[in-house]
This record gives structure tokens, C-alpha cells and sequence, in this order.
């Protein structure tokens, strides 16, 4: 039992540093003296920066090499991450496209859509984003209802609306889950489809939430043209070639909790400012309660890079470190707030930024109850709710909805 | 990075539960519940055949030397069917007298079980209360440690008398050898008390888990070697013994779990399982989510012992933090599942119930663990 690298993975690891040593210093500055603060100019900049660490195999670490790729396992994906992380310079732009949605297509797309599209995805020249969810179809993902119809020449004419999706504002493409036949059960009915954003017919629009900020896009299609060469994985086929984009996601989201910085040493640093609040018994029960929670995160992910490294998939019950974090850091944000009283709400608070996103993470990536629902299934057995919509076509369930397909 | 069992710990955890299946365990306690006198199987000898007595103790003294997480998966086996092995209260002492050469004569014993140790609990110093600390009687207010006077002709063979009391201490009864820390000077040293010693007196206590062999230990002029083992070896039984005793509630939440998920797959209300009901999978997937956060822990702890010894304090205290909580949890959840059933006396979820109950109150108890991981929080803030 060692927390150490193997031979092979600090030989890697020098590799990344010994790069990142001589080339950080081209790396755009986001934070501190100097920074920079107009957002074109940081996409700009981090588009470049991403191209950089594409040509030093720091992007696509685990993408084959016949695709730019540097044919490594998640291990190396994470050594990779943590040595920039050390070297405080921003990671890839489109985390999303390289980490998701390129390995989507690599193992769905047609060699066309393979030679178009992935260089130009992982050196930051276009920038992906993911059209998945909608209004009404979140953890019901497959109760999306934006519709594709087939024209007499083969092409593709696509309408509804997409929502949470980040990277839409400055996106040259996004991968959609569209229905194609709402005849048949809803999970049958799906086809995943390569929209460029710059067609005609479609709206971006950016959602702000509670700090008042805009994380994410509300993206709208009306009757956008589409090729018959933007289909992925095949007609019909939309929901099998969307898990692998979601079994991606998992593995990201498992691997990245430490990243989103809600970690125990962050927080009780936080609490030792204060000189009465760390006497606190109440105070250091709570920190004591949240913190051992979150240091139990930190080595699940552990667990989990053991498994990868042994060539095991996460399972589902990786989803339940993410309700620990969500939670915890709900719990840690009362805390501080309360021992910092109403300045940790003040505009410029990383607290009160903390506070306001939270609310909103909680369902990302799928709800705490839907979360709950697999995990019980999957890891535990329990046979599932019973549900309505089985072996039912999607318009007949439409319109039991009280809603037109 | 390895967080994995290796397949000798597997195979040790293995024969762990296979030796502990051929005991009745669970049935007994609640026949020992019943008053029934000698209705608990004495493991003692089958633990000595499977070698866990020397786990901790180096190959050099006889033992298996071996490290916290083996202990600790042994631990866990006998967590999941309630087994009173009496490693809680001998695993932390022979820690102490591993690290002491001069306790070299005691050890061929202490490894193969012929003789017996107990853990008297001490609390180390944390970041608000500067003392050593003992788990009093009754109360809030924790108690002093016995404090070393000296200890007649002998005392400069290293020997001191000891006077003062451990309430509450794992497996003492009938144990040969007490190991704890005692106050030199007002520093603190380990001793080791003979248990037939003039002035020793071991009062077996029973508390609701009658699965869970205690006794009050006071000594009073009582004769003790004053053990070579550095300070470091004193807190760090302590904080053994928290690992140890989280590592055996997630043993018991284990059982809890499955025996819950069992019956809400077989257990039919309106027509559907009741483990489909929201309300019910979600909170056994509570249970499952605070069993993988401890286990996660339990990992952290046993590779902090040897691996960062720095962060051994924090790591064992945040593991007992959760596991306790957990078993709480589960255990209520047990008794929940199973509906009024589930609070008889013929129904085990009562037992799991009792050894949560009892667990969460020993060695310190939860809270105090809870604490200490903030301690170590602060502490590792104000250092950085």
C-alpha cells in the first residue's frame, strides 16, 4: 500500500515537469498581478496555451497517437493534471471536447468526422461543447425532445433547445442528442449529431444563476440544416453512443473533486483566522465532521486510480463522492459564513461565490436522487421504481404528459 | 499509487471470516443477553491459532509483523458478526511494547497468545488541552493519569509504583499484562503492570453490548517497568486504538447493510419490494455512502502509520469519526428497514444497535475524535 509513483510514472512525471519548467512562462496569467481581465482575451490566450500543451503531449494524454494523442492510461491523465496544477498555469481550454466528447467520436465517429474534427479539437482551434440536456430531460436524459427530421436528400433538419451548456458562447461545435423517431420507446428513438454553432438557426444565450454570473448557455435551433454526414455512432443509435460520452464524464468528474477546491485543508484555514471560532467546541465539531468526509473523498479518488491503473472501469457508486463533496461543501460554507458573519457575502467573497454555486451543483451531473436511484440499483441491487414509460412510444408518453411530441 | 489490498491481505481477511463463521456469534450474544452464563465462545485460543495475537508485533519477538491495516481488516471481520476478540484492548499494547527493547522478554508470549495484553487508554494532548487525559467512570470531565512515585528497592532497575485508574478498558479482564502511559515528572512514560501485581484490581463492567468484555482497572502502589518506548509509540496507540475500533464498527456496518438490503429486496408493501421506494434506497444508500467514505479512511490510516506518521493522528481520528457515525447509522437504518420487527428481541438488527451504542462512548468516545480532527486541521492551517 504506497501512494508513489512506479518507475514508469515518475519517469512520465519529469517528462511533464521538465516541459512545463521551460514553457510555463508562455502560459497566459488568470490570477494575481498582471492577470488578464477582458474574457476575449482570455479565451484567446488559453486557446493558445492549449495548443502549446497539445503539441508537448500535455493535452489528449489518453487519446491514441494515431489522433495526436499520447496513447497513455488515466494515470498519466492525472499525473499530467497535477503537475500543471504545481505549476499553477491554466489546464486545457476545452476539457470538455478532449476529455468527453473527442473520445466519444473517436470510438463512434466515421474516419471522416476523425480526420475533420480532432486536431483542431485538441489544439484549442475549435472548441466543443456538449447538447445533452434540456428543459424537461435531465436526469430523464432520454426524454429529450429536440427533434431531427430527415429531409428527402438525406440531410438533417433540427429543432428545440438545449440548456447548462457550457463553453456554448465561444463553441465552434457541439454534439447533440436529438430524437429521430418518437415512435418507438424513447430510448430508441436517438441519433447523435455534430451541429456547428455558427449555423444558421441557432441562438446561444448565456444563463446566469445565483452570483449572478453565467456558467452556462440556454442554446437555441430552429430549423438548423444539417449534413447527412453529422450523424455519429448512427441513427437510432443516440442513447448507447451517449453513455460513452456520459462514462467519460463520470470518470472526469470522479478524478476532478480535489480540483473544484473543496477540500478540508481550504476550509479549516479559513476557520484558524479566527482566534475564538477554532475554541469553539461547536465550530471544531462541525469542521471536524465536514473535513473527515472530505479527506475520505481524497482517498476514494485513490481507490479509484488503483482500480483504473489495474484496467477496472469506476462504477457507479463513484457518483456518491460527489454527493459527499456537494454536501460537504454546503456544510463548509455555512460554517464560514457563520463564523465570518455577513462580510462572507460581500460581492468580491470566494465564500459567497462558494455559497451561490453549490445550490446548483448539486443537481450537475445528475441529481442527488437520480444519483441515489443508481447507485442503489447498480451497487446494491434494489429492484428499481417502477416506471411508466417502458416499451412505450415516445409520442404516446408525450401525450399522456399532456404535451404534444 | 497502490490503495488496494494485496492478495495476502485478502487471503487474511478471508480466513479471518472463515475461522469466525464457525462460531455462532451473533446467537450468542443474544443468549448472553438472556443471562445465560458461558453462552459466549471463548475466541481467545482460535485467534492464537490464526496468529492475530503477534500482527503488530515484529517477526524478530515471535510475532507476524505486520502493519495497522492488517489489524484493522481483522478488525473489521470481527465487526461483522459482533466476535469479542479481545484485540481491541492487546493490538494497542503490544504496539507500545513492540517499541520497547527493554519489553523484550514479554514478547514471545504476547505473540503466540499465551499471555494476554490490555490497552489502558490515554489520551494524548491536543491543540486546546494540553494534559494526558483518561476516560473517566462516569461524566464529562475527563480524568488524570495515573502518576509513577517511585517504586522502592527496585526503582533503579527502571521500576516505579503506580497509583490511579482507567475506567472503561478494552478486554482487561483476564488479561496478564496492562500497558498504558503513566506521568513521570509530569512527562509521560509507558509502563507495563503485571495484572496479578500487588494492588491491581480489574472490575469487569458490562454496558448494554454484552459482546464487549471491559473492566475498571485501579491500581494503587502497584509495581511497573517504565518502558523505553519513545513518546511518539504513546500517542500513536492511541490513535491505533481509534483505527482499530473504526476499522471493526464498518465491519458491523456491513453486516447491517446487507442484512437490510436483503430484506428490503424480499419485503412487499402495495404491491411493489420496498427497497424500491425512494424513501428506502436512499437511505441504504446513505448507509453505503458513510461504509465507502470510512473504508476510504481506514486506507488513509493505514497507509499514514508507517507512510506519513504525521498525519497518523489525523487520519485514524477522521476514520473513527465517520465509521462511528456510520454504524449509528446503519444501525438505525437496520432496525427502520425491517419495520417493528426490526426493534424485537428475536431480531439481530438489537445487536448492532447495542454495539453502536456502546462503541461510539469508548476510548475517548466519537466526539472527541471528531474534535482532534479539527485540532489537526488547524494545527496543519497555522503550520503552512
Amino acid at each position: 500500500m504506497d501512494l508513489d509513483d512506479t518507475p514508469e510514472q515518475a519517469a512520465y512525471r519529469a517528462q511533464v515537469r521538465s516541459w512545463l519548467d521551460e514553457h510555463s512562462s508562455e502560459a497566459p496569467v488568470l490570477q494575481g498581478p498582471g492577470a488578464l481581465t477582458d474574457e476575449d482575451e482570455i479565451i484567446a490566450a488559453r486557446r493558445v496555451w492549449q495548443g502549446k500543451l497539445a503539441e508537448g503531449g500535455l493535452a489528449g494524454v489518453t487519446w491514441p497517437k494515431e489522433y495526436g494523442g499520447q496513447g497513455l492510461g488515466p494515470i498519466e491523465q492525472v499525473i499530467c493534471n497535477q503537475e500543471i496544477a504545481r505549476a499553477k498555469v491554466p489546464g486545457i481550454l476545452d476539457a470538455i471536447g478532449v476529455g468527453m466528447l473527442g473520445p466519444t467520436i473517436i470510438a463512434h465517429g466515421t474516419d471522416e468526422q476523425k480526420g475533420r474534427y480532432l486536431g483542431p479539437m485538441l489544439h484549442g482551434d475549435e472548441v466543443w461543447c456538449q447538447l445533452f440536456s434540456e428543459p424537461a430531460a435531465g436526469s430523464d436524459l432520454a426524454a429529450v425532445q429536440a427533434r431531427a427530421r430527415q429531409q428527402d436528400d438525406g440531410s438533417w433538419r433540427l429543432s428545440g433547445q438545449k440548456v447548462w451548456t457550457t463553453n456554448a458562447q465561444f463553441a465552434s461545435y457541439g454534439l447533440l442528442l436529438a430524437r429521430t423517431d418518437p415512435d418507438v420507446p424513447k430510448h430508441k428513438g436517438l441519433t447523435l449529431f455534430i451541429v456547428p454553432i455558427d449555423a444558421p438557426g441557432v441562438t446561444v444565450r448565456g444563463l446566469r444563476q445565483i452570483s449572478g454570473e453565467a456558467e452556462f448557455n440556454e442554446v437555441f435551433f430552429d430549423d438548423v440544416a444539417l449534413d447527412e454526414g453529422a450523424v455519429v455512432g448512427g441513427v437510432g443509435n443516440g442513447w448507447g453512443t451517449a453513455l460513452t460520452t456520459l462514462m467519460y464524464e463520470r470518470v472526469t468528474i470522479g478524478l476532478g473533486g480535489e480540483g473544484l477546491g473543496y477540500n478540508s485543508t481550504r476550509f479549516a484555514a479559513a476557520l484558524a483566522r479566527d482566534p475564538d471560532a477554532r475554541r469553539d467546541p461547536e465550530v471544531r465539531h462541525q469542521l471536524g465532521q465536514i473535513a473527515s468526509e472530505l479527506l475520505a473523498v481524497r482517498f476514494t479518488g485513490y481507490r479509484t486510480l488503483t482500480a483504473l491503473q489495474k484496467g477496472q472501469i469506476p462504477g457507479p457508486e463513484a457518483g456518491l463522492a460527489k454527493v459527499t463533496i456537494v454536501n460537504g461543501a454546503i456544510k463548509a460554507g455555512d460554517l464560514i459564513a457563520d463564523v465570518i458573519g455577513p462580510d462572507a457575502l460581500s460581492q468580491d467573497s470566494e465564500w459567497a461565490y462558494m455559497i451561490s454555486f453549490l445550490p446548483g451543483l448539486k443537481s450537475a451531473g445528475g441529481t442527488e436522487e437520480i444519483l441515489r436511484n443508481t447507485v442503489g440499483e447498480r451497487v446494491l441491487g434494489l429492484p428499481p421504481e417502477p416506471r411508466l414509460d417502458k416499451g412505450i412510444p415516445f409520442s404516446e408518453l408525450r401525450s399522456k404528459e399532456g404535451a404534444p411530441a | 499509487m497502490n490503495l488496494a489490498l494485496s492478495d495476502e491481505q485478502e487471503f487474511l481477511r478471508e480466513a479471518a471470516r472463515g475461522t469466525l463463521s464457525r462460531f455462532k456469534t451473533v446467537q450468542a450474544a443474544r443468549e448472553a443477553l438472556d443471562g445465560e452464563q458461558g453462552a459466549l465462545p471463548d475466541l481467545w485460543p482460535t485467534a492464537c491459532e490464526a496468529g492475530w495475537p503477534g500482527l503488530l508485533i515484529g517477526e524478530a519477538h515471535g510475532g507476524a509483523g505486520l502493519d495497522a491495516f492488517d489489524a484493522m481488516l481483522v478488525m473489521g471481520e470481527c465487526g461483522r458478526v459482533l466476535a469479542g476478540v479481545a484485540l481491541l484492548g492487546h493490538l494497542p499494547a503490544t504496539a507500545i511494547l513492540d517499541d520497547s527493547p527493554n519489553a523484550a522478554e514479554l514478547m514471545a508470549d504476547l505473540a503466540s497468545g499465551a499471555r494476554r495484553a490490555a490497552y489502558l487508554p490515554a489520551q494524548p494532548p491536543g491543540d486546546l488541552d494540553e494534559r494526558w487525559s483518561a476516560d473517566p467512570a462516569s461524566g464529562f470531565a475527563r480524568g488524570d493519569l495515573p502518576v509513577a512515585g517511585e517504586g522502592g528497592r527496585d526503582s533503579d532497575n527502571g521500576r516505579v509504583a503506580l497509583t490511579g485508574s482507567f475506567a472503561f478498558v478494552p478486554d482487561a479482564p483476564g488479561a496478564n499484562v496492562l500497558v498504558g502511559v503513566a506521568l513521570r515528572d509530569g512527562l509521560p512514560v509507558g509502563v507495563a503492570v503485571l495484572a496479578d501485581a500487588p494492588g491491581v484490581q480489574v472490575r469487569p463492567v458490562t454496558r448494554y453490548d454484552v459482546t464487549r468484555s471491559l473492566g475498571h482497572v485501579t491500581l494503587k502502589d502497584s509495581p511497573a517497568v517504565v518502558l523505553d518506548a519513545p513518546v511518539e509509540s504513546l500517542t500513536g496507540a492511541w490513535h491505533l486504538a481509534q483505527a482499530l475500533i473504526a476499522a471493526e464498527s464498518l465491519g458491523s456496518v456491513e453486516t447491517a447493510l446487507e442484512v437490510s438490503v436483503a430484506y428490503a429486496k424480499e419485503r412487499f408493501t402495495f404491491g411493489r419490494a420496498i427497497g424500491s421506494y425512494q424513501a428506502v434506497k436512499h437511505s441504504l444508500t446513505e448507509v453505503l455512502r458513510q461504509l465507502e467514505n470510512g473504508r476510504s479512511l481506514l486506507y488513509y490510516a493505514g497507509w499514514a502509520r508507517r507512510g506519513a506518521p504525521g498525519e497518523f493522528a489525523l487520519a485514524a481520528n477522521s476514520a473513527r469519526s465517520v465509521a462511528s457515525r456510520a454504524l449509528d447509522h446503519a444501525a438505525r437504518t437496520m432496525i427502520s428497514v425491517h419495520g417493528g420487527i426490526g426493534a424485537t428481541w428475536e431480531h439481530d438488527a438489537p445487536l448492532y444497535f447495542r454495539r453502536a451504542q456502546l462503541s461510539r462512548r469508548l476510548l475517548g468516545g466519537t466526539g472527541s475524535a471528531t474534535d482532534r480532527v479539527a485540532g489537526e486541521l488547524l494545527a496543519q492551517a497555522d503550520a503552512a
